[in-house]
């Protein structure tokens, strides 16, 4: 595998996270990223601490005490849900008779404004197949996947490069460290679809079936990917092992900021227009205001703060006031919505809530499997509405209508988390700019006039 | 069982169920889509959410979806709360948003569960005023045809067809509000059981072509519970008939066999019965001014016929499996026991003889349909039953698919459940074994299979029982391939709870059949609570079996010998059944040749006098399945209505008014109940058969069963072309049912006899969840028909059958000859079926299948023509290759119309190759 970057080409991610200061001590999944954005191979990533995480794990640990460890430390889920992960691992079948089963990681990050795990999996490769063989040995898992956005070209290469260079290395195979320990990783490209970052349709869509969420139970960690215990775990969650193995619960909760109810980093950003839009590795606790304008440097001259979204669009919109919230899944969870991937994103004063509603929307009615009725035919009405309204052709009711599509696309209604999730900015935005949605009315009423009562049939 | 409190009422349910499936069998509409009582729960639809409390005093409660929620004993629900009320509303809505509004020209209106729906839901007003999406639609063959437009992606289409019924042809594409259920081009659906999704799916997207070429609403089709006569299963079937024509047949649920499904022989194999070939008048051939047939009356013709007869010195009556037990039992008391044939070739008699000394004397107990689907292990020999019984075929791949349930069991998730059980399942199934002689299509959920020829087959069954039983007969010299393979399965059986075997007639071997006996003895012996099934070859070949009766050979020979000069032969193409040369020396023996059929066969047109008879649709009568299940079937319609000089009458009324004509006396049977009685009466094994269904003269509320629905209309139209007064409706004496819409229609009161499913809010053929105990279980008036073999255990201690020792020979292999096997094809095998211009459009020309290995040896492109010598046969056929048959055989297609019948068993000189 010679899967180099080109020298006068820089990787993508590229940015910020480079160009911050860093410590181990207190950045944990960035410390070893150059400032140029060069991968971090294996003779550096060895060089900067690597696999000792693992090393200590596979030897000196046995996975019911790494998977402890791991719940200890309250490392959370980053890929949006924020379920803890040594609590998952907890619940993976495992023991007497139990086949040993498979480690997913999501990789597939296809959530708009979100682009930290690509930034990981680029330049840092190991660190996420260090996480894996931690993961793998408290899971008992024997296989590996990367699960990939099929768009993360250069993250393919680099995970392939640093998969052969781990297996050069002894670091994948049999018997790693001398453990008696055998684990091996794949790198699986997607074909892109945003609903394989749900954990049943990305197995369903690894096993080569249509990628539409499982019923649960059974749980992937009773009968996952190919009928055998799986566990699945974002990249960023993953990265965030082997540093708690390594230095331990206590360094572990020290690191979040007063007041933040979960415990370490995390990857968070700012995009729109503000000065300087990007991805830094941050305190969890800190707050929105703070990542805004200390680290993003605030809007652009000309430009004022008109809502923002904390964290990618399927979480809800908040307002400037809402800024001091802090960034953790109950702080923000206090100002009505959801920290989801904690990138933000800020909406200027240019922009109509309509027209941005309108085309997230769409993307999440193209993105729905079609499995049930409210996600699949719920989510095209509520953007043939907005569609309307933005052309200045919609109807009284129309909002009224948008807000019954809210409500019924909601959590419990709908089979998976994708439809509530399309709908939770939709809800918001009109909650807190009703007006812009009302201007768009402008044709007087014909399918909501009052009805008159037909005869019972 | 358990407690739960809906809408402030107490009721008892059964604790396994969904609270779906436990609303509807409470009689208590909740809608669905998604769900159905074969395929389970998936949770797509949303549509049947209700209301779910925490406990008495939560009054918030949240919706849950019904299908995909356990019943908790102590469980409060609200179907009438108002959230819930507006959900299921708002879920028909946005299904409504993509459906077109063309019910006034879809096939599926009045028939359609989405309607149906929709007027539960109270959606009626339209509020979406967008553009609805569009599709293109498919061609997928004679049977089916597809509007996608109509779509509200339930996914049931390919959840029956790819999980329940195992096809491949059919999948789902695209994703979003863009999902597309079809092939990936056009092209004919492939499975046997396609027809079933115009039951299946909810709406008009899968709809019965062969319907829509006649078209007909369902509220203006006249139905009568009645028995599929394409095999010997005894599915239950609705036959609709409007204007004197059969419309379309559609499945008649009966729990104990076909419940919720039948084949595409079954469901699209009824245009016989409209062809215009069909005699339907009496006809007499002038033997001075030949090919001139003179039209008779009815009692012009009873009284020539009775003329003949009576001259003759001897008459021999030939009988037939394709007709009613009636029939045949009114033609053997008008020749006499002595002079009855049942018209079965003698050795199919001797194995239909054998079968049944098996399933009274054997070691195991019969199976229903449905039981089948409850075995855990399954030994095929012979059979290629999704082409000789296809219905049995859906059944066993049903037990195959039970493996997933104890998987599911031990991690405590549901059976409705069904795909976490098949997430859990990840394709394992249970063991089914199949012994055939060339590759089937139950070949991709056997775990193994054998081939072989037909000795072989009963050589491997022989063997096998011997591996489960040391006492039973040794077999001499199998290959260790063979002897690998029977202790692999063995030892795999003797952990099975409930094995079953199965074997039947299609390879006309006497020794598959022993060996299918020794097997059941063996798991006797070895302790497994098995069963066993023999599949007979007609619709009613056991009832011909159980009646008795001398051999066709028999009956040929007689008349050849001249030791009788006159023949009746009932609804039966001899041609069909033995070497033309035989029937032609016979017939051209006798003096008279009275033919009674339905078909211008090729028997009929050698006929003196031919009286028409009815087909299923314009008689009564009583077969007998290969579950030794007697059933009626009932006349959908009187053809005379519609066609005044229609002679059409049951076989076994022309032949009681011919046998009181000969004797000059007045008739005794005027109603079908006494010619049931009769036969019941004077053929003790056949005494149960008068319980199959209810007397002529059994009412509900003081009515008979009404035929059609009550909206049918136009019935003071339909016959104006012949007379604009309206006359009196034909009156039925022969059954409990009424001809058009005046009589009892109601689900209230339990009955068995349900000619078309239907009840208030309830159109489609979901409608039979109100006729049920419990949805998808038995009818509340218990499945119709009555099983006539005693089970093994409750029929006292008998001599229990012993082992069978004659274990055929080794097949010896030959380097210029090759061992004719029979093949048989769903469509095209069975006679009447064959017909159909839709199943003719299905049927395979005849072909020359040989094994692969064999094919190269030979030289043979896989486009040669091969020139087959068997016997006195030389037939030029396109040549087949077989991956699966066995060196040294050669299969050719069984059934087919002007294919000679005696080669099967033969052997056969391929002679020279023609290039195409």
């Amino acid at each position: 595998m010679s899967a180099t970057t080109p020298v006068n080409r820089r990787l993508t991610s590229f940015g910020t996270a480079n160009l911050i200061e860093r410590a181990p001590e207190t950045h944990p999944l960035t410390w070893r990223l150059n400032a140029d954005a060069s991968p971090v191979w294996l003779e550096e990533y060895r060089a900067k601490q690597g696999y000792l995480g693992a090393k200590r794990a596979l030897t000196e640990l046995t996975p019911e005490e790494v998977a402890a460890e791991v719940k200890e430390a309250g490392l959370k889920g980053r890929g949006g849900a924020g379920f803890p992960a040594g609590v998952k691992w907890g619940l993976t079948a495992k023991g007497e008779g139990i086949p040993r089963g498979y480690l997913l990681c999501n990789a597939d990050e296809m959530e708009p404004n979100t682009y930290k795990d690509r930034l990981l999996m680029e330049q840092q490769p190991h660190l996420l197949l260090e996480g894996m063989i931690v993961a793998a040995y408290a899971n008992h898992s024997y296989r590996g996947y990367v699960f990939l956005r099929g768009e993360y070209v250069d993250a393919a290469k680099s995970l392939r490069r640093a998969v052969a260079e781990a297996r050069e290395a002894g670091l994948l195979g049999r018997d790693i460290f001398g453990s008696g320990f055998d684990f091996d990783i794949y790198v699986h490209t997607g074909a892109g679809r945003y609903i394989c970052g749900e954990e049943t349709a990305l197995i369903n869509s690894l096993e080569g079936r249509r990628a539409n969420p499982r019923a649960k139970p059974p749980f992937p960690g009773q009968s996952g990917a190919w009928g055998k215990p799986t566990v699945v775990n974002n990249v960023e969650t993953l990265c965030g092992v082997s540093s708690i193995i390594l230095n331990g619960v206590e360094w572990y909760h020290g690191l979040c900021l007063p007041g933040s109810e979960d415990h370490g980093t995390k990857m968070m950003g700012f995009s729109g227009k503000v000065k300087n839009p990007g991805l830094w590795e941050l305190p969890l606790g800190i707050t929105a205001r703070e990542v805004l304008e200390e680290y993003a440097g605030g809007m652009r001259d000309g430009c004022t703060l008109k809502a923002w979204q904390p964290g990618g669009a399927g979480t809800g919109f908040l307002l400037p006031e809402h800024l001091d919230a802090q960034m953790y899944s109950g702080g923000i969870g206090k100002v009505g919505t959801r920290m989801g991937t904690a990138l933000s994103m800020a909406v200027d004063d240019s922009v109509s809530m309509v027209s941005l509603l309108r085309n997230m929307e769409e993307f999440f009615a193209r993105e729905s499997c079609g499995w049930c009725t409210p996600c699949r035919d719920g989510l095209p009405w509520t953007v043939k509405i907005l569609r309307a309204l933005e052309a200045g052709e919609g109807e009284p009711g129309d909002v009224e209508l948008l807000l019954e599509l809210t409500r019924k696309l909601g959590p419990g209604k709908t089979y998976c988390a994708h439809a509530p999730g399309a709908i939770e900015p939709l809800g918001s935005a009109i909650k807190y700019f009703r007006e812009e949605f009302e201007a768009g009315i402008r044709t007087p009423s014909t399918a909501n006039a009052p009805q008159e009562p037909v005869g019972s049939v | 069982m358990a407690t739960i409190h809906i809408d402030g009422k107490d009721y008892e349910v059964d604790g396994s169920d969904n609270l779906l499936q436990a609303c509807l069998s409470l009689g208590l509409d909740v809608p669905y889509f998604c769900w159905h009582p074969a395929l389970g729960s998936v949770g797509a639809c949303r549509q049947c959410a209700v209301k779910q409390y925490r406990d008495k005093d939560d009054t918030r409660g949240m919706l849950v979806m019904s299908c995909m929620t356990g019943i908790k004993d102590d469980s409060y629900i609200s179907i009438d709360d108002a959230e819930a009320v507006e959900f299921r509303e708002s879920v028909i809505e946005w299904l409504m948003s993509n459906h077109p509004h063309d019910c006034p020209v879809c096939e599926e209106g009045g028939h359609c569960h989405l309607q149906d729906m929709t007027v539960m839901t109270g959606h009626d007003r339209r509020r979406y005023r967008f553009t609805k999406r569009t599709h293109e639609n498919q061609y997928l063959g004679p049977f089916i045809a597809h509007e996608m437009n109509r779509c509200i992606s339930c996914y049931r289409c390919v959840r029956f067809y790819k999980d329940y019924a195992g096809g491949t042809d059919l999948g789902v594409f695209g994703a979003h509000d863009n999902v597309y259920f079809g092939r990936t081009t056009d092209g004919v659906l492939e499975s046997e059981f396609s027809g079933n999704l115009t039951e299946v799916c909810p709406t008009g997207v899968f709809t019965d072509q062969t319907h829509s070429d006649h078209y007909t609403r369902k509220w203006d089709l006249q139905f009568a519970p009645s028995i599929c006569h394409g095999c010997s299963s005894g599915c239950n079937i609705s036959p609709g008939e409007r204007y004197g024509e059969v419309r379309r047949i559609e499945n008649r649920y009966n729990g104990a066999v076909n419940h919720y499904f039948l084949c595409d022989r079954g469901r699209f194999g009824y245009g016989y019965v409209n062809n215009a070939d069909r005699p339907r008048l009496a006809l007499l051939r002038d033997a001075d001014a030949e090919d001139v047939d003179i039209t008779l009356s009815v009692d012009a013709a009873l009284d020539r016929a009775a003329e003949r007869l009576k001259r003759a010195r001897r008459v021999i009556g030939i009988g037939s499996p394709r007709a009613s037990l009636e029939s045949n039992y009114a033609l053997r008391e008008l020749v006499g026991v002595d002079n009855f044939s049942t018209g079965i070739e003698a050795g199919e008699l001797e194995r239909l003889a054998l079968m049944q000394r098996i399933l009274r004397e054997g070691a195991l107990p019969i199976p229903s349909l449905r039981d089948i689907e409850s075995h855990d292990a399954v030994v095929v020999l012979g059979e290629d039953l999704t082409q000789t019984a296809a219905r049995v075929a859906l059944s066993v791949r049903q037990a195959a698919q039970g493996g997933a349930l104890s998987l599911a069991a031990e991690q405590r998730i549901p059976e409705w459940h069904v795909n976490a059980v098949n997430t859990l399942a990840q394709g394992r199934k249970n063991p089914v074994y199949l012994a055939t002689v060339a590759e089937t299509k139950l070949d991709d959920i056997a775990r193994e299979t054998f081939h072989g020829t037909p000795d072989e087959i009963a050589r491997f069954g022989f063997a096998l029982a011997h591996a489960l039983d040391d006492s039973a007969p040794m077999v001499g010299d199998l290959d260790d391939a063979t002897l690998g393979l029977v202790g692999e399965i063995a030892s795999t059986l003797k952990s099975a709870k409930r094995p079953l075997i199965i074997a039947g007639e299609s390879l006309r071997s006497i020794a598959v059949l022993r060996a299918a006996a020794n097997l059941a003895r063996a798991f006797n012996q070895a302790g497994l609570q098995g069963s066993l099934s023999l599949i007979s070859a007609e619709a009613n070949s056991t009832g011909l079996a159980m009646l008795g009766g001398e051999s066709l050979d028999w009956a040929l020979k007689t008349l050849t010998r001249q030791d009788a000069d006159a023949v009746i032969v009932l609804e039966n193409d001899l041609y069909r059944r033995l070497p033309a040369k035989r029937v032609d020396e016979a017939l051209d023996a006798c003096e008279t040749l009275l033919v009674i059929d339905h078909q211008p066969t090729p028997t009929c047109r050698r006929a003196d006098i031919v009286l028409p008879a009815a087909t299923f649709a314009e008689g009564d009568g009583t077969l007998v399945s290969s579950e030794g299940r007697a059933q009626r079937f009932f006349q959908v319609y009187d053809p005379a209505y519609y066609r005044p000089d229609d002679q059409t009458h049951e076989a076994w009324r022309w032949l009681h008014a011919l046998h009181t004509t000969i004797e000059s006396r007045p008739i005794d049977w005027t109603q079908l109940d006494e010619v049931t009685r009769a036969c019941a009466e004077s053929v003790p094994v056949l005494a149960g058969i008068t319980d199959a269904a209810p007397s002529a003269s059994f009412r509900i509320k003081g009515q008979k069963i009404a035929r059609s629905p009550h909206r049918s209309s136009g019935r003071t139209a339909m016959r104006a072309n012949i007379s604009v007064v309206e006359p009196r409706q034909p009156q039925d004496i022969d059954s409990a049912l009424a001809f058009s819409m005046e009589g009892y229609s109601g689900t209230a009161v339990a009955r068995q006899q349900v000619p078309f499913a239907w009840a208030p809010g309830w159109n489609s053929p979901q409608a039979w969840n109100k006729f049920q105990d419990e949805v998808g279980g038995s009818l509340r008036a218990g499945d119709p028909g009555v099983r006539l073999i005693d089970q093994p255990g409750t029929r006292g201690e008998g001599r229990p059958l012993a082992y069978f020792s004659e274990v055929p020979s080794a097949f010896q292999l030959y380097h210029d000859r090759w061992q004719v096997v029979p093949l048989y094809h769903l469509f095209g095998s069975e006679e009447t079926s064959a017909k159909a211009k839709p199943v003719q459009e299905r049927m395979p020309e005849p072909y020359l299948a040989l094994g692969i290995t064999d094919a190269e040896a030979l030289g043979l492109n896989p486009d040669a023509k091969v020139r087959v010598n068997i016997g006195k046969h030389e037939l030029l056929l396109p040549l087949k290759i077989s991956s699966r048959l066995r060196r040294g055989t050669v299969g050719i297609p069984r059934g087919l119309p002007d294919m000679p019948v005696e080669i099967f068993g033969e052997w056969a000189r391929l002679e020279q190759e023609v290039r195409a």
